[in-house]
């Protein structure tokens, strides 16, 4: 038997010709899809960063020619960029700040037996998560409630998020009830308790669900499209979808004066496709660099996500 | 202990803790109230003539005159069994392909080189976080016919006369919105499954390679059934969001010339409600559609009690 076991572990170590030609195409295949995923970001940061010309030729395909950092220049003087950046960070830190705080308070009333009618309130809140009345109605509410071109349509519906009330109602639950008492015979009423004790306490929840609702802030778009007609209002997402879908409007936005091009280099004045794919690199940079510090966050999210609230 | 700081809590605020506890949510509930329920009351206007500007009381009531234009004629029965089969089979592709993240999981286990591993995971995982306004952005600047990039590479290796215009046509339409989906989701979705794997007891492999057990026999035996609950509750929930398969990607790739074959239920309900000013007509649709949504959730939730005896809800 021991023998037998030897052998056979030896035979693990040893890889076969079928273990070779499965590794190879296994990494390769993985190999490739990974390309994939990443090509188009690296495709367009080159693009944004080489000769104009020679870019709107499309001769810019796997390396930068003629690096120069223009084109990051120039799309910050267009009209309206300025104005859509700053929503889009306002609505993000604010959105993201209010539905964590939100979240957490929700979160901890609601494991609160004493509360009345609690069962019903919970349940209230948390079955809105499987109906939706349908973008028309949600439509005509908002503009009954005068939330058509008003910035604050993008960060009142979202303070309320059922399924993260969830989320950190079962984080609070598993917090020793013995750390809320101590403070109670303090004589710590329940709002201190919930911002001096359970919000230290239950920070990793409140960081992972801040980083899904930071992201869904900044990648929100059907809201502006929904919503607002007014240019005032436009986020970044909006303007890059124009940008994408308007030619016309986007020409109109481009330099066009003759005097002024003649004296500058043709290999930096902005073409259509410049302002495009610098606005895009422009709305992902931000998700770029965020990204690798929270990635661990992210993969908690989906895996706190899978146990049932 | 309790009832004496309750009463002494009392008698200091004048509120007993029971009311004080639910003033503290009611701003929650308020907020739910007004943005969650209150557009419930706008399915109303599926019952009357709406024109945008004038109150509902002023408006002509038409009964169900909505829900019967639906199918009314030939053409409108045509329009809704067309949005209807592309709802349908871009749901059934998206199902079908929900197998990928498993198998990715399964064989992105295999992978022994943990620096490998691990970066094809982050990287894989990126595209998940990008709007779908830059996914567009992304297959206009690779698709396009005057300077994308595909076409470029095909001219330059001469495989091609003259460009394909990828994004405007409406040929496979349905196959490319299922590859974009999957280049976005794939590396995401497979995360639930490498942790699922992740907690397979290690002792279960030691035992079959012992006993001489093959890669792909482990793989059969051992990983895909530790996984088997994951997908099903997955695919269960994708049961019940079968003709919601949102608007944002068809969206943003929706132009006039594959605009027939791309619209699906909720971009339709966009199209003519918002686009087309058909407030009433968009309201009915929708009204259905949460109907036939609810009634999707029941069944998934009640074949997961049959056969998991656990609901998902």
């Amino acid at each position: 038997m021991a023998e037998k076991i030897k052998v056979n572990l030896r035979k693990r170590n040893k890889l076969t010709a079928g273990d070779i030609a499965f590794n190879t195409v296994n990494y390769l295949i993985f190999g490739l899809f990974t390309l994939a995923c990443v090509f188009p970001f690296y495709y367009l940061f080159i693009n944004t960063i080489s000769d104009n010309q020679v870019s709107a030729l499309g001769d810019v395909m796997f390396w930068p020619v003629g690096v120069h950092l223009n084109n990051y220049v120039e799309v910050m003087k267009i009209r309206g960029i300025g104005r859509a950046a700053l929503l889009s960070v306002g609505r993000t830190i604010l959105g993201t700040g209010l539905m964590v705080f939100a979240s957490a308070a929700c979160g901890y009333l609601f494991t609160k037996e004493k509360m009345w009618m609690r069962k019903f309130w919970y349940r209230f809140v948390v079955v809105t998560m499987y109906f939706n009345a349908g973008i028309i109605p949600w439509y005509i509410t908002m503009n009954a409630l005068k939330l058509t071109n008003n910035f604050l349509a993008y960060i009142l519906p979202a303070i309320v998020s059922p399924y993260n009330i969830i989320l950190v109602k079962t984080f609070v639950e598993s917090v020793p009830a013995s750390l809320e008492e101590s403070a109670q015979l303090d004589g710590a009423g329940y709002g201190t308790i919930l911002v001096r004790i359970m919000i230290p306490l239950i920070k990793p929840i409140l960081a992972t669900i801040a980083i899904f609702g930071a992201v869904s802030q900044w990648n929100a778009f059907t809201d502006t499209l929904f919503l607002m007609s007014d240019a005032k209002y436009f986020t970044l997402q909006f303007l890059l979808y124009r940008y994408l879908n308007e030619a016309a409007s986007l020409a109109a936005l481009l330099k066009s004066d003759p005097t002024l091009m003649a004296n500058m280099d043709l290999s930096k004045i902005q073409t259509p496709e410049s302002v495009r794919m610098t606005v895009s690199m422009v709305v992902v940079l931000p998700i770029l660099f965020v990204y690798p510090f929270f990635q661990r966050y992210f993969v908690k999210g989906i895996m706190i996500g899978a146990v049932k609230g | 202990m309790n009832t004496t700081t309750v009463v002494r809590k009392a008698t200091r605020h004048g509120l007993p803790d029971k009311y004080k506890l639910f003033l503290m949510a009611l701003p929650f509930i308020l907020l739910v109230l007004v943005f969650s329920y209150g557009p419930l009351f706008g399915w109303a206007y599926a019952f009357f003539d709406y024109r945008p500007g004038i109150p509902l009381d002023a408006q002509s009531f038409v009964g169900l005159k909505w829900f019967q234009t639906l199918i009314s004629s030939p053409v409108q029965r045509q329009e809704v069994i067309r949005v209807m089969t592309n709802t349908i089979v871009m749901s059934l592709l998206n199902i079908a392909c929900s197998v990928l993240p498993v198998a990715f999981a399964v064989f992105l286990s295999e992978i022994k080189v943990g620096w490998y591993k691990k970066t094809v995971q982050i990287l894989t995982t990126l595209p998940n976080f990008i709007s779908w306004v830059l996914v567009y952005s992304f297959a206009y600047a690779l698709f396009n016919t005057n300077n994308g990039f595909i076409n470029m590479l095909m001219k330059s290796l001469g495989v091609l006369e003259r460009p394909i215009n990828f994004l405007a046509s409406p040929d496979h339409i349905w196959l490319k919105m299922c590859l974009w989906h999957i280049w976005k989701t794939l590396g995401w979705s497979s995360i639930m499954y490498l942790a699922a794997i992740a907690g397979i007891d290690q002792e279960l492999y030691e035992a079959a390679r012992i006993d001489g057990a093959g890669r792909f026999q482990v793989i059969w035996h051992i990983t895909i059934p530790g996984i088997m609950e994951t997908y099903f509750v997955l695919l269960l929930l994708s049961i019940a969001n079968f003709i919601s398969n949102g608007m944002e990607q068809y969206f943003v790739f929706q132009n006039p010339m594959n605009r027939n074959k791309i619209e699906v239920l909720d971009l339709y309900v966009y199209n003519i409600g918002l686009g087309g000013g058909s407030f009433s007509y968009a309201t009915a649709v929708s009204i259905l559609k949460s109907i036939v949504s609810l009634t999707l959730l029941f069944v998934a939730n009640g074949l997961s009690k049959v056969i998991r005896g656990n609901t998902i809800l």
